[in-house]
């Protein structure tokens, strides 16, 4: 199921999810939300409309409960950022899921918006990034970035005069700073992976686990 | 590292591709999204498709077209052309274009600039520049809008200036003086042009092989270089110029995957 807030990349995502499997339900039913097997967070473009867009549609809690209860979820770009604490756009609080910062960068002799094809450095395993060797291209569009407080949430990492975290997963949560729905095959290839994880429990199991570690 | 872009360009008549591509069998070389996904598995970086259709009685054409590219191919694409308000690239957008580009309307009603970037965001919004050398002055670059058909007596770089600060998250700059020569780009104004502003520049206009790339791309300060006939007519394929441009040193992306 993808969030329909306004977001621009709404359709897009929509059509590379029914590239790989099948045309998902793309919603702005809060109701829709506590139904979902598997949930897309879209997005592009400023944190503030994001944000507003998320509350004013009473989407906030149902995301907040949906997470917390473990199911799998996508976030892609602002749907990254979303979930981070605090936004230094408009000075931005944001979902507060994931610890970390969204920071924007700073120009110093490079373009801004960071935009084109940019490497990602995998920093670790997981079932959402198989079969895509580290080091591959992903397309990125971004003025802001993350900065996540806690190094173990990155699972890609991007270098762009700063170092970040472009892509994040915890226990039934990733997400990526790029738009895997416009990186070609690769791009295509997480959405596959992100799908049949979540069939597979997507998560539920590591945080089980994760819960299991903590007793 | 971030790569440099490499960019086909398409002219797009009533929904069909004009001065398509010659060298390959293809079902149809005049299909938009045939040659769009050819294109995607040879590496291109992003496309342009540039609308040409003369009557706005057949803008419905190109509609299709944009729609049924999205639905098949998963790299981004610009679509110019016939773009002459926020309606306009509102339509473009949610049927699937990831950025609209703006040549003529743009000079018209610079608004449009500042509205199109409030409503979908910078990152959307090209400004194309068709500009041409002023004779006897050195550096000073003249706006031409239809097509190259009319002076506006507007300098270049300053309006390159302009247009980023109403809003526009990119520049695609074509020299009129040297497209269509396949001798090269214009380097010093695309320098001058890339210099002036914050946001990507996109190199249009003069080339004839992937040695003109790479110096658009290094002594042009460019972020991404356009082609047409290079690519269309075979004389050079999208891999080639990578080839060539990795082994001068520029990143750009050669990675191939397995189409899923």
């Amino acid at each position: 199921m993808v969030i329909d807030y306004g977001a621009g990349n709404l359709r897009s995502v929509a059509r590379a999810i029914a590239h790989v499997h099948e045309a998902p339900n793309v919603t702005a039913d809060p109701a829709d939300i506590a139904a979902a097997g598997a949930l897309v967070l879209p997005g592009v473009g400023a944190a503030a409309d994001t944000m507003a867009n998320l509350r004013s549609r009473g989407l906030v809690t149902p995301i907040l409960d949906y997470i917390a209860a473990g199911r799998p979820f996508l976030g892609v770009c602002m749907g990254l950022q979303a979930l981070l604490e605090w936004s230094e756009e408009g000075g931005e609080e944001c979902l507060g899921v994931l610890p970390g910062k969204v920071r924007k960068f700073s120009p110093e002799g490079r373009k801004v918006p960071h935009m084109g094809w940019n490497t990602v450095e995998w920093v670790r395993d997981h079932p959402f990034i198989e079969g895509v060797p580290s080091g591959s291209a992903f397309y990125f569009v971004h003025s802001f970035y993350p900065e996540v407080s806690d190094p173990g949430l990155a699972l890609g990492l991007t270098e762009y005069g700063v170092e970040f975290a472009s892509v994040v997963a915890r226990d039934n949560v990733v997400a990526t700073q790029f738009h895997p729905e416009k990186s070609g095959d690769h791009g295509l290839l997480l959405y596959r992976n992100f799908v049949r994880w979540a069939l597979a429990g997507g998560g539920v199991a590591q945080v089980a686990a994760a819960a299991g570690r903590a007793s | 590292m971030l790569m440099r872009r490499i960019i086909p360009c398409f002219d797009v008549d009533r929904g069909r591709v004009v001065k398509g591509i010659s060298f390959v069998e293809l079902r149809d070389a005049g299909d938009p999204v045939e040659l769009a996904k050819f294109y995607d598995a040879e590496g291109a970086d992003e496309l342009v498709f540039l609308d040409i259709t003369a009557s706005s009685d057949d803008r419905a054409t190109v509609y299709d077209m944009v729609a049924a590219t999205a639905d098949q191919v998963f790299i981004p694409f610009t679509v110019g052309g016939g773009i002459r308000a926020v309606t306009d690239m509102k339509i473009m957008l949610e049927l699937g274009a990831d950025k609209v580009s703006i040549n003529t309307s743009a000079i018209q009603t610079p608004d449009l600039i500042n509205e199109g970037a409030y409503r979908f965001g910078s990152q959307c919004i090209v400004v194309a520049i068709d500009a041409r050398r002023v004779p006897g002055q050195a550096g000073k670059w003249e706006v031409f809008t239809h097509g190259g058909r009319n002076p506006t007596g507007l300098d270049a770089v300053e309006w390159a200036r302009e247009a980023t600060a109403r809003g526009a998250g990119e520049l695609l700059v074509t020299s009129m003086d040297t497209d269509g020569h396949l001798k090269g780009y214009d380097n010093v104004l695309l320098r001058a042009m890339s210099d002036a502003v914050t946001v990507p520049v996109v190199a249009s206009g003069g080339a004839g092989g992937p040695e003109h790339m790479a110096e658009a791309l290094t002594e042009g300060h460019a972020d991404a270089v356009l082609a047409a006939s290079i690519f269309h007519f075979g004389t050079y394929s999208i891999r080639q110029v990578k080839e060539y441009l990795a082994n001068a040193g520029i990143p750009v992306r050669l990675e191939a995957a397995q189409p899923v």
